[in-house]
């Protein structure tokens, strides 16, 4: 069945959203909310033939009939407030702040759990692009141990990152064991200003067993990559991973890049683009199901 | 009546040598730094993981011994110097600087690459709340220029940080070029802060470029003890509070007792002395991240490639500091394009 959606928040977020969401075929994003009238998402997605309108949240809350789904794309404290308006009305709240008021899920890893729930987070958009790695590995081999490092275009972080980047690496901490299956785990970010803007990177470690497979790691890994560039396509593996004796341990080192679609923002900005994509991939998982 | 110094040492052995030495120090080695740099009059000791708070990382290396202990181990040891920790956001969290705080360290200096201010907002609001005196360390500052750099000290001294250091990461500033850029802040800063310093040995300036600094207003020298620290090192603490006495300057560091402390306590945890060689060198010259040094020795070896090249190749790239996974992607870059590569 379709879905009909509402992105709240007219921002850079709310407006890739939006163009990815007018291609699916089976979500249709019929409002978006902002509290800028003269903001250019909220122009863009009238000129897409979106209801629109900057009266926030009480102006969505007042539209009859009610979305199915509401993408948030505002801040945590935002989110924060509109979470429970959501739930009295019967909306489910797909969360990209980083409120994390509901489960966080990954697709193709965790999303299957929490079908059910009234609202889904998205982590962060290194969660969303590191935890599946981890998860590839922990899915095969036991990881006592995972790190990621995180790198970003300068020009690709918001003032909400910017102002919150404990939030980030404890967020994306959490999800590296809770979803990734790591018994332990540590995230790094890390803003890179070059000109012209770099693709955003990331570097995963795992630390497994010295007797863990390295092909049967590599295979699992490479299997990963394929489904999540189905849904993001600019992901890819930069190199093939790599094995090093650590002490009594091995780590697998796996480099990845994301490019974005382009959608709304640079081709540069994948963390952005990740963010959106999974989004709209749950959002279409939530109507096939 | 009290001869005050002019300017403030903070000697960063037992964290930019934390570097140097793989991130390997015991209790027993800093209780013995301390110990010998404390009775020299150093007045502030920073120690911690050469990458700061939660440094212990594989893409940073893993530390011997939890930094935590060696904070308490300094704290311990020291009779009258603060002692001082590093935390970079983005890789430490708050915990860390509330866990080193109650462990007794009462300097807090937070570091972000020197366009990046404004993600260390937080962390100095915390560390003021905390009762902790606040540095900022504005990494890499070769690489702007002076009037942006001020800029990005006054959204560090507008969140509470009291001292904003110019941080040549890279040992890549010669001269005038450090007075420009000590001024421009000292300009812009006023009274809200005091102007640091940070130099490291790349192009062997070290204690040049610090008195340049002083010249130009900056208040707080950091340097290290027999130049333990990335790359080249830093500013060798012994022969800068030398200098400072020839040209008159207090420091309030004893020159002699400093001088045994090189050769006597610290010379002996090193692994090696800080070389002015082709690596530092590259390093210096090319505006790389010091601590990618040893980093870009390992690759070398492990992938059999030019350290030196793996060096240039992070230049060019305009890697920062945090960057290190990246080293390895450019070593099997080079493997890759190197004949008989696997």
């Amino acid at each position: 069945m379709t879905l009909t959606a509402a992105i709240v928040g007219s921002g850079n977020i709310g407006t890739d959203l939006m163009y990815k969401l007018l291609r699916s075929p089976v979500i249709d994003p019929r409002w978006m909310a902002g509290i800028d009238r003269e903001s250019p998402g909220l122009r863009r997605a009238a000129d897409n033939g979106l209801a629109t309108g900057a009266g926030g949240v009480d102006w969505l809350l007042a539209q009859d009939p009610l979305p199915d789904l509401v993408f948030e794309a505002t801040s945590a404290a935002v989110h924060r407030t509109n979470a429970p308006r959501y739930a009295a009305a019967g909306i489910r709240a797909i969360d990209l702040t980083p409120a994390a008021i509901g489960p966080g899920v990954v697709p193709e890893v965790n999303l299957g759990e929490h079908r059910d729930a009234p609202n889904l987070n998205l982590i962060t958009c290194g969660g969303q692009a590191t935890i599946p790695m981890v998860h590839a590995v922990s899915r095969v081999t036991p990881v006592s141990y995972a790190e990621i490092v995180a790198t970003v275009a300068s020009r690709s972080a918001g003032p909400g990152t910017r102002a919150n980047i404990d939030e980030f690496t404890r967020a994306t901490s959490r999800g590296l064991e809770v979803i990734g299956g790591a018994a332990r785990g540590k995230a790094i970010i890390v803003l890179n200003p070059a000109s012209p803007p770099l693709i955003m990177r990331d570097t995963i470690f795992c630390a497994v067993t010295a007797g863990a497979d390295p092909a049967i790691i590599t295979k699992s890994v490479v299997d990963r990559v394929a489904e999540i560039s189905a849904y993001v396509p600019g992901y890819r593996l930069l190199d093939e991973p790599q094995f090093d004796p650590v002490g009594d341990r091995m780590r697998v080192a796996i480099f990845v890049e994301i490019e974005g679609s382009g959608d709304y923002m640079p081709r540069y900005a994948g963390n952005l683009d990740i963010m959106t994509a999974a989004a709209t991939r749950v959002g279409e998982e939530l109507a096939r199901s | 009546m009290r001869n005050l110094p002019d300017l403030r040492i903070t000697d960063s052995t037992l964290r930019d040598g934390s570097h140097a030495k793989r991130h390997q120090f015991t209790i027993g080695e800093v209780t013995a730094i301390v110990e010998a740099l404390d009775d020299a009059g150093v007045p502030v000791i920073e120690v911690t993981h050469g990458d700061g708070l939660g440094g212990s990382s594989f893409t940073y290396g893993l530390s011997r011994t939890p930094e935590q202990e060696l904070i308490t181990a300094a704290v311990k040891a020291a009779r009258n110097a603060k002692i001082a920790f590093l935390m970079l956001p983005g890789v430490g969290v708050f915990d860390d600087i509330r866990e080193a705080a109650g462990n007794g360290a009462t300097v807090c200096r937070i570091a972000t690459h020197c366009t990046e201010a404004d993600i260390a907002v937080q962390h100095f609001g915390i560390a003021r709340d905390l009762g902790l005196e606040t540095v900022g360390f504005l990494m890499m500052a070769h690489s702007i220029a002076p009037a942006e750099l001020a800029k990005q000290a006054r959204i560090m001294a507008d969140a509470g940080c009291q001292c904003v250091y110019v941080v040549d990461s890279a040992g890549a500033l010669v001269l005038d070029q450090v007075g420009d850029r000590v001024a421009a802040l000292v300009a812009e800063l006023g009274d809200d802060a005091q102007v640091g310093f940070h130099g490291h040995e790349n192009l062997g300036l070290g204690v040049a470029n610090s008195i340049l600094a002083y010249r130009a207003g900056a208040r707080q020298i950091d340097g290290s003890t027999r130049r333990f620290g990335a790359g080249a090192g830093n500013t060798p603490v012994e022969a800068f509070v030398g200098v400072c006495d020839k040209l008159g300057i207090r420091t309030g560091v004893d020159f002699f007792k400093i001088v045994d402390a090189a050769e006597d306590v610290v010379r002996p945890a090193m692994p090696d002395e800080c070389r002015l060689d082709r690596m530092a060198l590259i390093m210096g010259y090319a505006g790389v991240y010091s601590s990618f040094l040893m980093h870009a020795w390992t690759l070398a070896e492990r992938y059999g490639v030019s350290g030196a090249e793996i060096l240039v190749r992070a230049g060019e790239r305009r890697l920062v500091g945090g960057q290190e996974d990246q080293l390895i992607t450019i070593a099997r870059e080079l493997a890759s394009r190197s004949p008989g590569a696997v």
